[in-house]
């Protein structure tokens, strides 16, 4: 024990050596000297890139939604139009439809009153022809035949026509 | 002590870390600048450059693993020591601050890193020297900020205090400013550093010293040994913890007289 006191009294831990204090102050300074002018810079430097480059990618986030919601709001706007434009178009078109049903109605009817004026037209024409070569037809047939029963020739024209004529207007009568 | 003398197989006494332990002599010759704690301390100017300036040499947004670990010491003495104590003019002490915490921290880790294991903050002339510069430094801020004849007053005559208080709160003051601030400062880092030293010195010594013993204390060793390595690990956060706190005593101290009133 008397060892340790010994030596503890001969070196008072508390007494700075002359030397560590020099080499405390030189060391001290060379390192703040390094670090204020190699590191501190280049980490302000750093911290301030990377808090312009968040703030820059914010900007350009909110510049990207703005563009966004008018792109959107375009498109609504375009969308709403475009449905309005197709609704009077279908409006239009149904009132065109109408119109066209209509018209074409209105010309089948007057094409179906005339061709059945066309036909009535047609048949009393016919009819009329058929009576007239009915009735001399039938005329020749009569005078044939009332020749034949009666034996006397009907030769005078005229008097054929007459009898003829009288002939079928008993007939209508009697009718 | 007689019963390990007792017990011990070479008969020697074991004889306790003391004092003495840290008087290394000079590795080179009998040059006074080659002791082991001044080799220390300039090789951590060279790591703590070396590492720096590596990490922050690419400033890159995007950081790598280095830059961020370097970034994540320099934004902590920044942001939290700084920042958060002095204010809007913090940026100016910011490289005396982290070049302060990084010295303190380093030579202190020195006290754990293996082959190395002397923490250079133990020789009470470094903790000394970086008193003296904050001592410097933050009277220096406070004189160029509110001139010597305000600084001086208002540490003498605290506004808003009954004049009567003077009497004791004057001397007290002064007392604070000039002497204890500093001289608390550079003990506290010492003493730390210093009895954390001596404490792994006892357990691992001692450790050693019963390994050479009979049996039975060769069994009792490995929980020497065991309690050293523990205490390794709480000697790393009183390193840690010791740095940090001189750091945030010299920015409190400049933040005192950075502001308008102590």
């Amino acid at each position: 024990m008397h060892v340790v006191n010994l030596a503890a009294e001969t070196t008072n831990p508390l007494i700075p050596h002359t030397a560590e204090l020099i080499v405390g102050a030189i060391a001290f300074t060379l390192l703040f000297l390094v670090l204020r002018s190699k590191v501190v810079p280049m980490f302000e430097k750093a911290f301030t890139a990377r808090t312009q480059a968040i703030q820059g990618g914010m900007e350009r986030a909110e510049i990207a939604q703005q563009e966004a919601q008018r792109a959107l709001a375009q498109y609504t706007e375009q969308l709403s139009k475009a449905r309005e434009e197709s609704q009077s178009l279908r409006e239009e078109a149904r009132a065109q439809g109408v119109a066209i049903v209509e018209e074409l109605r209105a010309k089948a009817q007057e094409e179906a009153t005339r061709i059945t004026a066309a036909a009535h037209a047609s048949i009393e024409a016919e009819r009329q022809q058929a009576i007239t070569s009915l009735r001399n037809e039938v005329g020749a047939i009569a005078v044939e035949l009332a020749s034949k029963i009666v034996g006397e020739s009907l030769d005078d024209q005229a008097r054929q026509s007459r009898i003829v004529d009288r002939f079928l207007d008993d007939l209508e009568k009697s009718k | 002590m007689p019963l390990l003398r007792f017990l011990s197989q070479d008969g020697e006494g074991f004889v306790p870390p003391s004092t003495s332990d840290f008087n290394l002599p000079p590795v080179f010759g009998d040059n006074p600048y080659t002791t082991k704690p001044i080799l220390l301390v300039f090789l951590s100017v060279i790591a703590v450059s070396v590492f720096f300036i590596l990490a922050s040499r690419k400033a890159a947004i995007l950081p790598s693993k280095l830059q961020f670990a370097g970034e994540s010491i320099y934004g902590f003495v920044r942001n939290d020591i700084a920042r958060d104590n002095i204010g809007h003019e913090f940026m100016r002490f910011v490289p005396y601050l982290f070049t302060l915490f990084t010295f303190v921290l380093t030579n202190n880790i020195f006290g754990i890193v293996p082959l190395l294991q002397f923490p250079a903050m133990s020789h009470v002339s470094f903790p000394y020297v970086l008193a003296i510069f904050t001592f410097i430094v933050f009277h220096y801020v406070g004189i160029r900020k509110q001139g010597i004849g305000k600084y001086l007053k208002d540490i003498m005559f605290m506004p808003g205090v009954p004049k009567a208080a003077y009497i004791l709160l004057t001397p007290l003051e002064l007392a604070t400013f000039f002497i204890v601030r500093p001289l608390t400062l550079s003990l506290r880092l010492f003493a730390n550093m210093f009895a954390g030293h001596l404490l792994l010195l006892v357990f691992i010594l001692g450790g050693d010293h019963l390994l050479k013993g009979v049996i039975g204390l060769k069994l009792i060793s490995p929980f020497a040994f065991a309690f050293g390595i523990g205490l390794t690990f709480f000697e790393f956060m009183v390193q840690c913890l010791q740095a940090y706190i001189f750091t945030l005593l010299t920015a409190l101290y400049i933040a005192g007289a950075l502001a308008d009133e102590h």
